[in-house]
């Protein structure tokens, strides 16, 4: 029975990735690399004010220069629906606005379109768009959402108020809180930040003789075949999407995208195929942003370090719009509220708000960062009051490792844990204390650690369909393995990789349980023309969903396999295993029939195969997960801070992860590395900021900071491998891991070095202004 | 990012240059490595109708000594600066310019003729005293850094002059510091000062120059540090009081990360940095 279990060959080993050398040449096809004869070029009008009527659009001018087609408005369009939000509850009122592709009568924030413009060339249509004349009345910008649900003015007269959602999961705090022998209470600002993908947004639609492919620079190609048949009134059979390389998405195109619609419909309207690549600027004010949380946390514990109960009220600034997901994200945060540890209770209570910005939606770790963020400092806070030792606490407090499966106190069920391996693993690779104190030239070192846990794995149908959490699909993902004639192999996925490397992974899996090698496996994705229906990559679920889709496929390959050798060879099926690339009869390895033989003749069926057998070697599978997967680690930052200017560099960063067994090393590094860089980005650099009146502040890669290597240490990685009992893989996510975890690690690390300065709490984002200015209020620097 | 249309035109000599530049009127413009004007125009902040493209101009690059003068052809890349040991304080400044990429491409003279208060060589020309010659309709003219910067993003450069070559006093005998401020590797001062320290025989200061970058729509030149160190002790405490000095009088652009207040401080403890820089290098 070697085949089900994979023999190793490939699954583990640290392969290079498959899909690099056309990218690292130049030779991707990304969405501008695409060629559509006859297509026009789309250039969008957007507007400049926060929240403001529009009284007039003049198109006259615009659609007077040369080479320009169309120029649409809101009132142009006759879609059959507003934008999506996918969350729709059972027993949650869900207060969302209308949402047009292009604004009707008002704008809701600055970037909101008000008219495309369609012409023969992308210079032609810039230059028509700045002479679309739009006059606006402006109204009164909300851009402070403890502001917005104080009263005041409205972001939609129509909802009668700015408060439009409210969640709660968890029982009864106000008990155990109140038992408490300590409460520790703290207001967290988790500020907003951007997905900030290298490549921009952009979509080609060519709508022509009642079908219509759309490519996009999407991490969800199903999702929008799906959307733009509803919406455009089509049958999905019409409708084909196209994801093709697509450079980087973070959660900022897990969307379905205004643009994408309305380009999709101008093509149906003019017959042509029409084009539009996003530029920056765009891209910063107008693909959605993520996080924006004000959190109340109320943390009791007793003295001895018991954590009794968790408060979290939650205020989400959820910007002008709701969008796909916009209400679900800090719900997937209140999942993971308990954290790594035991409680008595935990509670989040979640209130939306309406705000004159960008809609906010996922973005790499989708309310994961922010809980974590809050459990962690929290109770680095908690420790610092009780004068207790942190990572004792923490120890004192982890489920142990015999628990799992381990029901939280919000009713999740973690499906593995060994949060004591992976700290302890952790502590064996630096000592804190020798970290710590101040550096010859002055500089004050601190250390910080995050112990954390997350949710991914998205998900099993019961617990997010419609009966369930109520995401208007059930998260399953499909699988084809087709064997060629010759023994070559395609692989059909529903994921939507888009720089995961899961083209690499999933033909290692492939290749160990039919006895192939990994190069002559080809894995197809992101064509919704191609393989089953698919759910696409997000929420750390394309291996551990996707890719045990992809092993049951392939079992099922192996299984007919064996069948056809045993007939071939005269044995029985199960005495046939997989040895040295041959399927042979147990004791027999010499008499091994290769996989390319094996498919020769399923196709040329004649007598070799068993009586009854159908012909052909391809497998399908669906998969629909019995559990999420919680993957968990133990990171630690160390921080120099330089208590003159305020600036803090991290100077060591490690981290432990159990994603369970690896399938291929590499990739969990670069995971861990990207989403390690994305939360340090968020802790020290990165920032979206709109002003009082609801202007962008950070509009381009120069005010919106990103951190580049320059900026960050060697990362320090390492794994425990603790396996889900939930897959056949024992996999768990890992996409989201280092972002989920690392923003804690770096703002413990920064209070643990300011604590002699008489600081003990702030906020991020820890830039050098506001360090400096903290310091100013405890009286300065030693000199 | 698409600019406005624009015409464009390389010249191979600076006749040719200087006479496409008078052709192409008030909008035309000087391009040199691009890293500046190139962005503005995606970003529509600049729609210049012409661009007269100088890298085919002969002669206007290389760095030769000339008595105690560098001369440095206008068109020099940052890389180039900064890899000259002898230009002390400028190649120590242009090897920080933002990235590798900038530095191979940005260009000295266009730098210093867009005047961008937060670049890194305005400061430094003007704290050396070094000049720029510019050529124009009416001829070849000298004009002081104290002169050439004058506002926010203006120069004293006139229409249809064209820098060609940048002087900077040689380094010798100088010790350099340069300490600059950016949340990031790549990103512009936040705050920079750059300073130059000679010493006499007996270690106390004979002669110093200070400048600071983003402080002011311009850089200035730190005269009241130079003042107080001038002549007297190099020692700790001497710079430390004479850089607490180094942000008065300025009133500083604010932006998203840095308040006025802020990069005050930012300016006295990056002075007393470079000055201990320069000091102990000197």
């Amino acid at each position: 029975m070697s085949t089900d279990e994979g023999n190793g060959l490939h699954v583990g080993r640290r392969m290079r990735r498959k899909e690099d050398p056309p990218l690292i040449q130049g030779r991707g096809k990304f969405i501008d690399d695409i060629d559509v004869a006859g297509v026009l070029h789309a250039a969008f009008v957007r507007s400049p004010e926060a929240h403001a009527r529009i009284t007039s659009i003049d198109t006259s001018a615009a659609l007077a220069r040369p080479g320009i087609h169309a120029v649409y408005t809101g009132a142009d369009l006759d879609l059959e629906a507003g934008l999506p939000l996918a969350w729709v509850p059972p027993g949650v009122e869900v207060s969302a606005p209308v949402h047009w592709p292009l604004a009707k009568d008002e704008v809701k924030h600055v970037g909101d379109p008000v008219a495309v413009v369609i012409g023969i060339d992308a210079y032609a249509v810039v230059d028509a768009a700045e002479d679309v004349i739009v006059d606006y009345d402006p109204l009164p910008a909300v851009v402070d959402p403890e502001a917005a649900l104080a009263g005041g003015a409205l972001v939609h007269d129509s909802l009668g108020s700015n408060k439009v959602h409210e969640w709660s999961l968890g029982g009864d705090v106000e008990s155990a809180l109140a038992a408490s022998e300590v409460v520790i209470e703290r207001r967290f600002v988790n500020h907003r930040t951007a997905g900030a993908a290298i490549e921009p947004r952009g979509v080609i639609a060519d709508y022509r003789a009642g079908e219509l492919t759309v490519w996009s620079s999407t991490q969800v190609p199903h999702f929008l075949k799906l959307f733009l048949a509803l919406q455009l009134g089509m049958t999905e059979d019409r409708v084909r999407v196209v994801a093709p390389d697509v450079g980087g998405g973070f959660g900022s195109k897990l969307q379905i995208y205004g643009e994408e619609i309305l380009l999709a419909w101008a093509s149906r309207r003019l017959s042509r195929p029409v084009k539009w690549i996003e530029t920056r600027s765009e891209n910063m004010a107008t693909a959605h942003h993520g996080r924006d949380q004000i959190a109340y946390v109320k943390l009791g514990a007793d003295r001895d370090g018991t954590l009794n109960a968790l408060h979290v009220k939650i205020i989400a600034d959820f910007g002008a719009y709701m969008m796909l997901l916009t209400p679900l994200i800090p719900s997937l945060g209140a999942f993971v509220m308990p954290g790594c540890y035991r409680w008595k209770a935990v509670r989040t209570d979640i209130t939306g708000v309406m705000t004159n910005k960008m809609a906010t939606d996922a973005i790499r770790g989708a309310g994961r960062p922010e809980a974590t963020h809050y459990i962690e400092v929290t109770i680095d806070q908690l420790a610092a009051e009780l004068g207790l030792d942190r990572l004792e606490i923490r120890r004192k407090n982890f489920i142990p490792k015999e628990d799992f499966p381990a029901e939280t106190a919000v009713g999740m069920v973690y499906d593995s844990g060994d949060y004591h391996g992976t700290l302890d693993k952790l502590l064996s690779h630096f000592d804190p204390e020798a970290e710590r104190g101040t550096t010859p030239d002055g500089k004050l070192r601190g250390v910080g650690f995050s112990t954390w846990t997350e949710i991914c794995g998205l998900a099993p149908s019961r617990a997010t369909g419609p009966g369930g959490l109520g995401i208007q699909a059930g998260l399953m993902e499909s699988a084809m393995v087709r064997v060629h004639l010759t023994g070559s192999i395609s692989v059909y996925t529903g994921t939507s990789p888009h720089g995961q490397g899961l083209e690499t992974a999933f033909a290692q899996i492939v290749a160990d349980r039919l006895g192939c090698d990994p190069e002559q496996i080809d894995v197809m994705h992101g064509d919704t023309s191609q393989g089953p229906w698919g759910l696409d990559t997000y929420g750390s679920r394309s291996l551990a969903v996707g890719g045990e889709a992809i092993a049951r496929a392939t079992a099922k390959v192996a299984e007919k396999v064996r069948a056809i050798v045993a007939h071939k060879l005269e044995a029985a099926a199960d005495d046939i295993e997989l040895r040295d690339g041959k399927f042979s009869v147990k004791g027999s390895p010499d008499k091994g029939l290769t996989l390319a033989e094996v498919a020769g003749m399923a196709y040329i069926p004649e007598d070799n195969l068993p009586e009854g057998m159908e012909p052909g070697l391809e497998e399908l599978s669906f998969y629909d997960p019995e559990n999420f997967v919680f993957p968990f680690g133990a990171h630690a930052a160390v921080v120099e801070v330089d208590p003159e200017t305020g600036k803090v560099d991290v100077v060591r960063y490690l981290a432990v992860d159990d994603c369970g067994p690896a399938i291929n090393p590499n990739l969990i590094d670069g995971q861990i590395h990207g989403g390690i860089v994305h939360a340090i980005g968020q802790a020290l650099f990165e920032r979206i900021s709109y002003d009082e009146n609801g202007q962008l502040e950070t509009g381009s890669f120069v005010s919106y900071a990103l951190p580049s290597a320059a900026e960050l240490p060697s990362f320090e990685t390492d794994r425990t491998e603790t396996p889900s009992p939930v897959n056949s893989l024992g996999v768990k996510g890992v996409g989201e891991a280092g972002t989920i975890a690392a923003s804690a690690a770096v703002t413990n690390a920064v209070i643990d070095a300011l604590r002699p300065l008489g600081i003990d709490f702030i906020n991020m984002p820890l830039t050098s202004m506001r360090v400096w200015e903290a310091i100013q209020e405890k009286g300065g620097a030693p000199a | 990012m698409i600019p406005p249309e624009f015409d464009y035109v390389a010249p191979q000599s600076l006749d040719a240059a200087l006479a496409a530049l008078r052709e192409g009127g008030e909008d035309a413009k000087l391009l040199a490595g691009g890293h500046s004007l190139i962005p503005l125009m995606k970003l529509r902040l600049a729609a210049p109708t012409l661009l007269v493209d100088l890298r085919r101009v002969p002669g206007l690059s290389g760095i030769r000594q000339d008595g105690g003068t560098y001369r440095i052809g206008a068109m020099t890349r940052h890389h180039a600066v900064a890899t000259e040991p002898g230009l002390g304080l400028a190649a120590k400044a242009a090897a920080t310019i933002a990235d590798q990429q900038v530095r191979n491409r940005g260009t000295l003279g266009g730098t210093l003729a867009h005047g961008d208060p937060a670049s890194d060589l305005p400061a430094v020309l003007v704290a050396l005293e070094g000049a720029v010659v510019a050529r124009g309709e009416g001829g070849e003219r000298r004009i002081a850094a104290g002169d050439l910067f004058q506002d926010y993003l203006t120069t004293a450069l006139q229409e249809g002059e064209i820098i060609t070559e940048v002087e900077l006093p040689s380094a010798d005998g100088w010790g350099a510091g340069y300490a600059k401020f950016n949340r990031r590797a790549e990103d512009w001062a936040m705050v920079a000062v750059c300073a130059a320290v000679r010493k006499a025989p007996d270690g106390s200061c004979e002669d110093v120059r200070v400048a600071l970058t983003n402080m002011a729509g311009v850089p200035l030149r730190a005269g009241g540090v130079e003042q107080a160190l001038r002549g007297g002790a190099l020692d700790a405490p001497a710079i430390a009081a004479a850089a607490a000095q180094a942000a008065e009088g300025t009133d500083p652009p604010e932006d998203l990360n840095a308040s006025a207040d802020y990069k005050r401080h930012l300016a006295r403890v990056l002075c007393r940095r470079a000055l201990e820089e320069a000091a102990a290098a000197a």
